[in-house]
């Protein structure tokens, strides 16, 4: 898969060629501290560079005030932006990856697993939950790319099938929220076989008639892509998100040459067909729950 | 197609055969009787080719998986099935030429045979696009299934592939959605499918057209999420450690067999297919009979719903 990491040290936790050395790894603070930032903090937008109060950042759902940028947000803020009154329960939320082919790199992937997991807060790169939005019954699997770059691997394979057994049986329309870089090496061809396992599990949910909508956010690539992110009844996708099956550089490299501007883009991909829309951070609950009024009436 | 390429690893093989050919040679001039020495020679190639291939590395499994006179899928077609009607074209942009398939008939039986086509040479594999399906490979692969459906036709898949193209034409056609499509409608496939991997299945491109009631693999061909030099570039960030990921990856058809994630594995012969060729067709051939001997007496409903259960087991997590 073609697996892109943005940074070059995300893949090792953080840590890199510094002029500083920290004595201690990691952050500590749980997700769900992180949330009450008190006043006077700032927050310096990624791509325009303005500064704005970070309380300002969140009530704008961490989208940049003056240019829009959506920057990256993990599960916690999803449910958060989503679920009515922000009341959800998880499933599966204990669920984390085991080795099945004691791999080792540069590193054991069994201690990759741990410094992410102490990094994030997180057991994976995935978590499910139901609530309501805007009253409506809705089951949501979201991924975390804080967490090894989002990677697929049997953790967010099996947890997306049991979410959507989950639909299966309650009837429950399902959304799945991508940010991946694709799917995990350090499981190998079972990273590989979640793509099988989640396709078969959408076809029945297809059968059942029950509404899958798929929300890629930036970045959506690889085996994500090539599986679970694009079989949605409806493909939609935040501003500006890249999206694509191939990385940039993957594709630069086989080519030769510059990729054109916007290449892989949300707006890309809608013009040439693959993404029903593109919804900005803000209209999303209320534009879900309008598609959803239409089509799920029970 | 004789083997005029040989890996260092079967150098010791190859050193002994040229031997062979000269005390050969020399006895034919008949001046000395050399007999005796030529039976020598043949028992010291047959032990020197049990021991090199009783413990090839992953790495070297990899390599005979691209050997260039490995039988590729119309090599299989032409030698294992008759009547072959090839069809072309996935009725929206073009004919891909890396993935090829039509209708046929295997030992008397109706079958559709899909697979992913490499060249033997440069102006081949330009035209084959060295085995890398576009979207629209997957669009005709899926159009064919579709058809074989409608007529209540088996599906074989040959699967072997260094990868589906990356490049901006497949991105804009949507690479990831034509694949997406196909596992998800693979699934639910109402006649019998049977995957083989004959060479390589690198990654989404291979599993493209992988879903299947049984999913074998050839003895001597790998299968994984990536190739072990790309694996090598983005964990090691080096293109040397191929050997090592070749290991860590756990892609050989036992290792992968082991794990539970192919049904089975066809023997080859000695070294690969490409040293035989008609051993690997007849293994070939005989594997599918057997599959479709099992599979067809089913119930439709029943081996969808035991297909989408194996792979749904497919992982492992702690709880």
């Amino acid at each position: 898969m073609n697996f892109e990491f943005e940074d070059e040290d995300e893949l090792n936790g953080g840590e890199g060629s510094k002029w500083y050395k920290r004595t201690w790894s990691g952050i500590f603070t749980k997700t769900e501290e992180k949330k009450a930032t008190p006043d006077g903090l700032w927050e310096k937008c990624k791509r325009c560079k303005e500064v704005a109060p970070t309380k300002d950042w969140i009530s704008n759902r961490y989208v940049c005030p003056s240019c829009s940028y959506h920057e990256k947000i993990g599960s916690a803020e999803y449910f958060d932006i989503l679920f009515d009154g922000g009341e959800y329960t998880e499933i599966n939320a204990s669920m984390s990856s085991g080795d099945p082919l004691n791999f080792t790199d540069t590193a054991p992937y069994v201690d990759r697993i741990v410094v992410a997991q102490k990094k994030t807060g997180l057991k994976d790169a995935l978590r499910t939950a139901h609530g309501n939005i805007n009253g409506i019954p809705l089951m949501v699997a979201c991924m975390d790319f804080n967490f090894i770059g989002g990677s697929m691997g049997s953790v967010v394979g099996e947890k997306i099938a049991r979410a959507i057994d989950y639909c299966l049986e309650t009837k429950t329309p399902f959304l799945m929220i991508s940010k991946s870089g694709g799917a995990r090496m350090m499981e190998a061809a079972f990273s590989l076989m979640q793509m099988a396992k989640t396709s078969a599990k959408l076809a029945l949910l297809n059968k059942a008639g029950v509404p899958y909508i798929s929300l890629m956010t930036n970045p959506t690539t690889g085996g994500v892509t090539a599986s679970y992110a694009m079989l949605g009844d409806f493909n939609i996708a935040e501003p500006e998100a890249l999206i694509g099956f191939a990385g940039p550089r993957v594709i630069r490299e086989t080519i030769g040459k510059d990729l054109p501007k916007g290449f892989q883009s949300s707006e890309f991909l809608v013009e040439h067909g693959f993404l029903d829309f593109i919804v900005t951070r803000k209209e999303l609950k209320n534009k879900l729950s309008q598609l959803l009024s239409i089509i799920w009436k029970k | 197609m004789a083997n005029n390429h040989w890996f260092d690893f079967e150098k010791e093989i190859v050193d002994l055969m040229d031997q062979l050919e000269k005390t050969k040679e020399s006895n034919a001039k008949g001046k000395v009787d050399l007999s005796d020495m030529i039976v020598t020679l043949e028992e010291k190639i047959q032990l020197a080719k049990e021991a090199t291939y009783s413990k090839l590395t992953g790495w070297q499994k990899v390599q005979i998986s691209r050997h260039q006179n490995r039988p590729y899928t119309l090599d299989y077609i032409e030698h294992i099935a008759t009547n072959f009607i090839e069809l072309h074209g996935d009725r929206q942009v073009k004919d891909d030429k890396a993935i090829v398939g039509g209708f046929a008939e295997i030992g008397g039986r109706p079958v559709m045979i899909i697979g992913q086509q490499k060249g033997r040479n440069t102006k081949e594999r330009q035209l084959r696009n060295f085995g890398m399906p576009n979207p629209e490979g997957y669009r005709k692969a899926l159009r064919l299934m579709k058809l074989a459906e409608k007529f209540n036709v088996p599906i074989i898949t040959l699967i072997d592939t260094p990868g589906a193209s990356p490049g901006l034409e497949a991105e804009e056609r949507g690479q990831g959605e034509a694949i997406a499509r196909n596992l998800m409608e693979m699934s639910v496939l109402k006649v019998p499918v049977i995957c083989i991997v004959i060479g390589e299945g690198a990654s989404g491109g291979a599993l493209g057209i992988g879903i299947g009631d049984k999913v074998l693999m050839m003895q001597y061909t790998w299968y994984s999420v990536i190739s072990p030099e790309s694996c090598s570039s983005i964990l090691w960030r080096t293109w040397e450690k191929k050997e090592l990921a070749a290991e860590a990856l756990k892609l050989s058809a036992t290792d992968m067999l082991g794990n539970g994630l192919v049904d089975g594995i066809i023997p080859e012969p000695l070294g690969g297919a490409h040293h035989s060729p008609e051993v690997a067709y007849e293994n070939i051939k005989q594997a599918i009979l057997d599959s479709l001997d099992e599979l067809t007496g089913m119930d439709p409903d029943e081996r969808i719903g035991k297909r989408i259960d194996k792979f749904s087991r497919m992982g492992v997590v702690v709880e």
